[in-house]
């Protein structure tokens, strides 16, 4: 039993910083816009968060410095892809490699320093209850975030006017600036939003994964990100099997090898690519059923007509 | 325009680039020349930038035709491994195979390699309709773990101690150069690929339905342009000339197979098929100035102390500016009157 | 003009090409990884500072960090050759084919290779017989574990991991015969999520001690947490967990980077394959903490004998996983079937990735 509860806390753990990232993403997307620079994003949240944090000695100031950076990242991209209209992914792409450089230029002073932890959330009473207690309650502030990021994410978009705007403006943008929406400024804010997302991944790798700052610390879980937003067909909740089955796969993979199993370590770390797309083509076989939710118009450059 | 704006961009980027060096105590005009102008001063740094541009330039330009048609592979990295094994596969099996045909086998291998790589997500895309981005991306991770498992395994050199490496290869196994220097056979691939290419999307048939079915696709759609054809086609193509690229990275200055053979090249080709504004002619260029880059960001470590990061900052800045130029080219900026709403300008 | 004259200079630097073996002599590094690894680069870099500290104005050292095994290699040996280096040090095993082939072209100056097999008459070998820490280290695992299980973290099953891991085991087993080890590959040298899932599966299987042949100070960071006892890598790690580090295995290659570069400026400097340990110092154990007085005095004896040469931790009789003797009571295994070792030692459950 000990056992299981360890597995699945490492599970949640493993999976946090994917669900974060990619639920931010899907509001990126589902407003009709592809950004591929999660990965410099979040790595410069990384970075960013740890700095703020050694600098106050406050975790919270460091969460808060995480999220602030993504968003700084997500305006630059903002205003090249939708007030300059450049190819969405090309800036994407170099939005992340200049995260991943300017992260390593920041983070400099602040490599091989022990870092200031997000502690985690103990009700006492509660926690305490066997199994159960540790597994739902007794996480840091961050996991319970991207519960809850996830489940909001999934109402805005199923039970409000906002949630139809967006949708509306990825789906068919030029119909949407008919109506009367501004696109632009939908967009912004989903750019904006889908940074802040990734930002706190990336906070959520240094201030509680393994609290410190190395170079490239995202080591490519922005790429997985954006590949479980598509994995989810772009339905929020989706999303969340995808963070989880990821995650699920690759500690069983550890685990498998604790066990002793004998089967290649290189195979064991495929498994969570390879049942990824197994996954995804398994969903994908309802056609109808997986361009229900596609944002037509994504990556396609918003110019206004009178 | 067109000339100017990659210019002016190149021309924003130093400024930044000056900002960096100043900021960290370099003189800006030293890191400038030392970043840009030396790497093609001497014809060592010539030789070594031909030899780590021509990969770039050979993926790019299969990525280039690509990305025209809205097939998006992001998959050359896992392309261009499976075709450098799939090519050395000869060497390492058949190690006594010594005569110029066995160069050849392993060209073909390479790409074959490559293409049937790549097949695997251009048949997921038109049988199951599961995106490229993904299946492309994933594959990349499953690629490089196969190459890790047979170079620690079952290819490893037997005399090698078990440490992961293959045997080298040897005589007609390996790339010819020119002269004794480390300027191999894919350079003049590459070059071969761009004239290809160039030729291709201007003057074929199959070019311009890609040209079309990348701008029009509804357009492609009516004149009867398959779509799944065009996938199936981008797919190979880039796979094959991606592969050819591993194989030539493992068969000329590597000479042997080990766990990595490629630091990224399948992604920044991506950034290069992009600055070279996905024309093959661009994609030369393009390739050659990240090539520069690269080389200058070590020179920059080894000469100035400076960090190796500057360089990922400066390509980054590099690719912001062209992009934000290209703006220029693309839409006519004017001003419009506080009395209307305005948007998109 | 100062400007000028140090572009000048330069340019006329580049072309000129080698260094004579002039007043100071420049000496350079090539690292796999960044400095900031706080393990195996970070280590060789303190190695190259304790050379500007000793030599003072006669070296000048230049390094470039991050250089990735294959073409980049050679290309960066050569450029540092090309600046006029009189010495260079290639820091990682996939750095042998670039180092020999640089050789080849610059035959005047001197390339010295960690961890490689092959030398040529200007390329020497180094490497540190870190085994010998570990077998301390095993020893000082079976006295401190509750649950008689350890848990390792490995890169990648090379010849010296697997060295590793064995003198471990028979540390481990010369104070607990029935101890046992579980061991998880991660496929990186440096990958602190990697490493540190690795760490939470293994403590979550009943490990309560924690070892790692990676270079990141994860796996430590997580032991701190869930309460296990953990060692570092390559370098002290105490910092990162001062109440769980029980101690180190340090590699300290200044005295080998002195010696060398001393024989380079008087000219006695030749091909050669250093493999040394405890006894001239390449190896050394951090301060022993976090464990009971008689626990660190056991462990200071077994790291005294080691260095004295009088306990060689590969000494039979020593038995293989499939059972079949390995070597015979009274003798040591010799440098040739270490240098290639790719089997288990009895004991351990694993089977070996081949």
């Amino acid at each position: 039993m000990a056992e299981l509860l360890a597995v699945l806390l490492t599970i949640i753990a493993a999976s946090t910083p994917l669900l974060l990232a990619a639920t931010g993403e899907l509001v990126v997307e589902r407003s009709g816009v592809l950004n591929l620079g999660v990965e410099g994003m979040m790595v410069m949240g990384a970075v960013c968060g740890f700095a703020a944090a050694s600098a106050t000695g406050s975790p919270a100031v460091g969460v808060l410095g995480a999220a602030g950076a993504g968003i700084v990242m997500a305006g630059l991209f903002g205003f090249l892809t939708q007030t300059l209209l450049t190819n969405q992914v090309a800036t994407g792409l170099a939005l992340t490699l200049f995260g991943l450089g300017a992260s390593g230029l920041i983070g400099e002073p602040y490599t091989g320093l022990p870092g200031v932890k997000v502690r985690p959330i103990d009700i006492p009473g509660v926690s305490d209850v066997p199994f159960l207690g540790p597994l739902l309650f007794g996480h840091d502030i961050l996991v319970y975030i991207s519960f809850a990021l996830v489940a909001g994410v999934a109402w805005v978009f199923a039970r409000t006017r906002l949630g139809l705007i967006i949708r509306a403006v990825g789906v068919n943008h030029d119909s949407a600036h008919a109506l009367g929406f501004n696109v632009v400024a939908i967009r912004y804010g989903c750019i904006l939003f889908g940074g802040a997302c990734a930002g706190l991944a990336g906070g959520y790798l240094s201030l509680v994964y393994t609290p410190q700052w190395i170079e490239n610390m995202s080591a490519g879980r922005g790429w997985i990100a954006l590949a479980l937003v598509v994995f989810a067909t772009w339905v929020p909740l989706r999303v969340l099997l995808g963070a989880y089955l990821f995650g699920a796969v690759w500690i069983m993979g550890l685990y498998a090898q604790g066990l002793g199993v004998n089967i290649a370590p290189q195979f064991l770390a495929a498994l969570p690519y390879l049942v990824t797309i197994a996954a995804l083509v398994l969903i994908s076989r309802n056609r109808a059923l997986a361009k229900v939710n596609t944002p037509t118009c994504i990556g396609q450059a918003f110019v206004a007509d009178r | 325009m067109a000339v100017l704006s990659p210019l002016l961009a190149v021309g924003l980027t130093g400024i930044v680039g000056a900002a960096l060096f100043a900021a960290q105590g370099i003189s800006p005009v030293l890191g400038l020349y030392i970043y840009f102008i030396e790497p093609v001063t001497t014809l060592w740094s010539l030789e070594e930038l031909v030899v780590k541009s021509a990969p770039l330039v050979l993926i790019g330009v299969g990525l280039a035709i690509s990305f025209r048609a809205n097939v998006w592979n992001i998959g050359a990295e896992g392309q261009l491994t499976i075709g450098a094994l799939a090519g050395s596969a000869l060497p390492i099996l058949a190690h006594e195979w010594q005569s110029p045909s066995v160069l050849g086998a392993m060209l073909v291998l390479g790409a074959l390699g490559g293409a049937a790589y790549a097949a695997i997500p251009a048949w997921l895309r038109n049988r199951f309709g599961v995106n490229e981005i993904l299946t492309s991306l994933m594959l990349v991770y499953v690629a490089q773990l196969c190459l890790d498992w047979l170079v620690r395994g079952p290819w490893r050199d037997p005399q090698g101690y078990n440490f992961p490496q293959s045997v080298a290869f040897e005589g007609w196994q390996l790339l010819p150069t020119l002269g004794d220097g480390r300027l191999h056979l894919g350079a003049g691939l590459a070059l071969l690929a761009v004239v290809a290419a160039f030729l291709f999307l201007s003057r074929t048939l199959r070019g311009f339905e890609i040209v079309v079915s990348g701008q029009a696709p509804r357009a492609g759609a009516f004149a009867g342009f398959s779509r799944a054809r065009m996938v199936w086609f981008c797919f190979l193509l880039s796979g094959a000339l991606a592969g050819i690229a591993g194989l030539a990275e493992v068969a000329g200055p590597s000479e042997h197979l080990q766990p990595i053979v490629s630091p990224g090249y399948g992604f920044t080709a991506i950034i290069v098929a992009f600055l070279g504004r996905l024309n093959p002619v661009g994609v030369l260029f393009a390739g050659v100035l990240l090539g520069i880059s690269y080389l200058g960001g070590e020179a920059a470590q080894v000469e100035l102390a400076l960090s190796g990061k500057t360089a990922q900052v400066f390509q980054g800045t590099l690719l912001f500016f062209i992009l934000a130029c290209d703006t220029l080219i693309l839409y006519r900026l004017r001003w419009v009157g506080t009395a209307r709403g305005g948007d998109g300008d | 003009m100062k400007k000028l004259t140090w572009m000048v200079a330069l340019l006329a630097g580049l072309v000129a090409g080698q260094a004579s073996a002039a007043d100071t002599l420049k000496i350079g590094f090539v690292y796999v990884g960044p400095i900031g690894d706080h393990g195996w680069t970070y280590q060789h870099d303190q190695g190259r500072l304790a050379l500007e500290k000793a030599l003072g104005a006669k070296v000048e050292t230049v390094y470039v960090e991050k250089v990735a095994e294959g073409p980049d290699a050679e290309r960066a040996i050569t450029r540092l050759a090309r600046q006029g280096a009189g010495l260079i040090f290639t820091t990682s095993f996939g750095f042998m084919e670039p180092t020999l082939k640089a050789a080849k072209k610059f035959p005047k100056v001197m390339f010295e290779h960690a961890t490689g097999y092959k030398r040529s008459k200007n390329v020497a070998t180094y490497s540190a017989r870190f085994y010998e820490g570990r077998y301390v280290i095993g020893q000082i695992a079976a006295r401190m574990s509750k649950s008689g299980v350890a848990g390792y973290i490995a890169s990648f099953p090379i010849p010296e991991v697997v060295r590793g891991i064995n003198a471990f085991m028979l540390g481990a087993q010369s104070i607990n015969p029935d101890f046992k080890l579980k061991i998880v590959w991660v496929s990186s040298w440096f990958d602190p999520g990697k490493e540190a899932d690795a760490a939470k599966v293994l403590i979550g299987q009943g490990a309560d001690i924690i070892t790692q042949h990676t270079d990141s100070t994860a796996p430590l960071q997580i032991a701190d947490e869930k309460g296990a006892l953990a060692f570092g890598q390559a370098s002290d790690m105490k910092k990162f967990a001062p109440n769980t580090q029980l101690t180190a295995i340090v590699n300290n290659w200044a005295p080998y980077y002195l010696a060398r570069t001393k024989a380079a400026l008087e000219g006695k400097w030749g091909s050669s394959d250093t493999w040394d340990g405890m006894a001239t110092g390449m190896v050394k154990m951090a301060a022993y903490e976090n464990m009971p007085g008689d626990v660190a005095k056991m462990a200071a004896e077994t790291e005294a004998k080691i260095r004295s040469g009088a306990l060689k931790p590969f000494t039979g009789p020593i038995y293989k996983q499939d059972g079949s003797v390995a070597v015979g009571p009274g003798k040591s295994l010799d440098d040739g079937t270490l240098l290639g070792m790719n089997w288990y030692v009895k004991g351990i459950d694993d089977k070996l990735p081949q």
